[in-house]
């Protein structure tokens, strides 16, 4: 697969070139080649120490590259790094709040920081409190917070001073699926109303699916980058199973009418195609009442990153003990375990 | 016709400079603020130094009694006490450095487009607000302890205080910058922060200890800062002549030449203005 490494049209708000960074012997990351059109959602997937936070971290100006070069909203991130700073906003993998402010005082820490006009800034909280709805805690101490409430408070935090990017690592992690399906309900509608481009890393393929395009990364490299549908499209596409009465009679007929090549096993018939819900509601018709059931199985990005790698990206058991290590650190907790 | 080339690296300097006067005063509100929602660390600021008072104080009055002429211990010991609540206060600002990078806080600092010096220095000027706040609140307790007042001594109290305390900022954001555990932090300053002070006459006059103690007393910078707030106190209740017996309780006497409150201070901050330079320097490096 020969990776998509620009976008087809609008400006640019991020680009690298074989951008690298090592710590000591180690290469975190080993070069990497992309860019990022503005008002996209790209993601970084790939298992924990694959790079991504480092790259992050490259982008945001934390770390200095080793090699490569990078321009971030058009400036470089290493002669121009309070540009770089300005425009862009940052929520970090591991919690930043000052847990004994409250969250306004958190909000106004940043506006400051920032140097966000009086008017502005106030207009600024208060939207950003209501859309995260953390308008009616804001005068509470962020130690109260729960899990959710913290990253939302960082996301509103991370998009107060108006930033062209706004950067996620790891955005979701250690969330319940429910809070997870919230902060990304938040996330595209505010892609929506500022034409935010947004970079995020991830490790939950389902994550991943929201991304326009994806980087899919692998200790330290970008072993594939396209729109999540193409990448798994690239494994030849769904696997439709359908259970019918006479299995021979309908492979025929598949072949008759759509040209597929489809296998009989017992009373099932099986194929691969892309995009199989286009196709179904077509192939329903045609079939009424000689279908008893219809599976579809789609390769999901964990497939991709499989055949890319020869290894699943669950696989992962840093991930693991890091999101235990995460837990066991929030101070409730320590409490808790004694 | 050399403005147009000096005209937007002005314009670039005067950026600069306003980012940095961000940076200190953001940095230093929220330092307060944080001072302000912190209640154990109020107390603790106020209540430390009161024990420290009343327990050796009233312990030691007894058995010590008067050092010099109308000079008692309570009243020797008073100053030390405050300077020794300005230092300790004032290192203090580079655990806050350690604590905001295990909470995760400094990240948010350094990503943000303050500048890195503007940082250092605004914890400096937090560090040194609570400080002098500690020494006010010290000064109001003094006739408790039955020691006398002045607006002159509040006047020149003040400007001290902070020198001292923006001085020894430096030296706790130095280690601060580099420090990545709290535990780490707290250990340097038992070994090293705690036996500075008790070695820089807090407690009993310099110049009238064992040889070694007093070599060691004398190369402690901290001897200095303790010396210049206790002349403050005691400058006018001294007689001439124990001004010069040959082991004076205020004053610091190095081979020879007895320091005056003028020395005492350019001292301290000549060393903690390289402090918070390296400081400085430190902290643009390992962030």
């Amino acid at each position: 697969m020969k990776p998509e490494t620009t976008p087809s049209s609008s400006p640019t708000a991020i680009s690298t070139v074989g951008l690298a960074r090592n710590f000591g012997r180690t290469e975190a990351v080993k070069g990497v080649t992309f860019s990022v059109a503005e008002g996209e959602v790209f993601g970084f997937l790939g298992p924990n120490g694959a790079g991504k936070t480092t790259t992050i971290s490259l982008l945001c100006t934390l770390l200095t590259p080793s090699a490569g070069e990078a321009t971030v909203a058009g400036h470089d991130i290493r002669s121009k790094r309070t540009e770089v700073r300005r425009s862009i906003g940052l929520v970090f993998q591991d919690p930043t709040l000052d847990e004994y402010l409250t969250a306004i005082q958190n909000l106004r820490f940043h506006a400051y920081a920032y140097g966000m006009p009086k008017r502005i800034r106030d207009e600024r909280i208060f939207e950003l409190l209501n859309l995260m709805e953390l308008w009616d805690r804001r005068n509470s101490s962020v130690r109260e917070f729960s899990g959710g409430m913290k990253r939302r408070l960082e996301i509103a935090r991370g998009l107060l001073h108006h930033p062209r990017i706004l950067f996620l690592d790891e955005p979701t992690l250690g969330l319940d699926p429910q809070t997870r399906h919230r902060i990304w309900e938040y996330v595209l509608d505010l892609r929506r109303r500022e034409s935010l481009t947004i970079f995020l890393t991830t490790h939950y393929m389902d994550e991943a699916e929201n991304c326009d395009r994806i980087a899919i990364i692998d200790e330290g490299e970008i072993v594939a980058l396209d729109r999540p549908e193409v990448l798994k499209d690239s494994l030849g596409g769904d696997v439709v199973t359908l259970r019918v009465e006479d299995g021979e009679a309908a492979v025929a007929e598949l072949f008759a009418r759509y040209e597929l090549s489809a296998v009989a096993e017992d009373e099932s018939v099986r194929f691969k195609l892309p995009r199989a819900e286009e196709f179904l509601p077509g192939l329903l018709r045609s079939f009424a009442g000689r279908i008893e059931s219809v599976t579809v199985r789609r390769p999901n990005l964990d497939d991709v990153f499989l055949s890319l790698t020869g290894r699943s990206i669950r696989d992962d058991r840093p991930a693991t003990n890091q999101q235990l290590r995460r837990y066991l650190n929030t101070p409730g907790m320590k409490s808790q375990l004694n | 016709m050399a403005t147009p080339i000096t005209a937007p690296l002005a314009r670039e300097r005067g950026r600069h400079a306003r980012q940095a006067l961000r940076g200190i005063w953001v940095i230093a509100y929220r330092e307060l603020l944080r001072f302000s929602r912190e209640r154990s660390r109020l107390a603790s600021t106020l209540g430390m130094p009161i024990i420290f008072m009343v327990v050796f104080s009233e312990g030691l009055k007894r058995q010590i009694g008067t050092l010099a002429v109308g000079v008692d211990f309570v009243k020797f010991m008073y100053p030390g006490i405050i300077a020794m609540s300005v230092f300790i206060n004032a290192i203090f600002s580079g655990l806050s450095v350690v604590w905001d990078r295990e909470i995760g806080f400094l990240k948010e600092v350094l990503v943000s487009p303050l500048n890195r010096s503007g940082v250092v220095l605004g914890k400096a000027l937090g560090a040194s607000v609570i400080a002098l706040f500690q020494a006010l609140v010290m000064l109001a307790l003094a006739p408790l302890f039955g020691v006398p007042l002045s607006l002159r001594i509040v006047l020149e109290l003040i400007p001290i205080v902070i020198v001292l305390s923006f001085s020894l900022a430096g030296f706790g954001l130095l280690i601060g910058s580099r420090m990545r555990s709290q535990q780490g932090f707290q250990v340097l300053v038992q070994m090293v922060v705690l036996p500075l002070t008790f070695l820089a006459g807090v407690f009993f006059p310099v110049n009238n200890v064992p040889r070694w103690m007093e070599i060691v007393s004398k190369l402690n910078p901290l001897t200095y800062g303790v010396d210049a707030i206790r002349r403050i106190f005691l400058a006018g209740e001294i007689s001439a002549s124990a001004r010069a017996s040959s082991h004076p309780i205020i004053g610091v006497t190095v081979l020879g030449h007895t320091t005056t409150t003028i020395e005492d201070v350019a001292l301290v901050g000549l060393l903690g203005a390289a402090l918070l330079i390296g400081a400085i320097f430190s902290f643009n490096r390992h962030t």
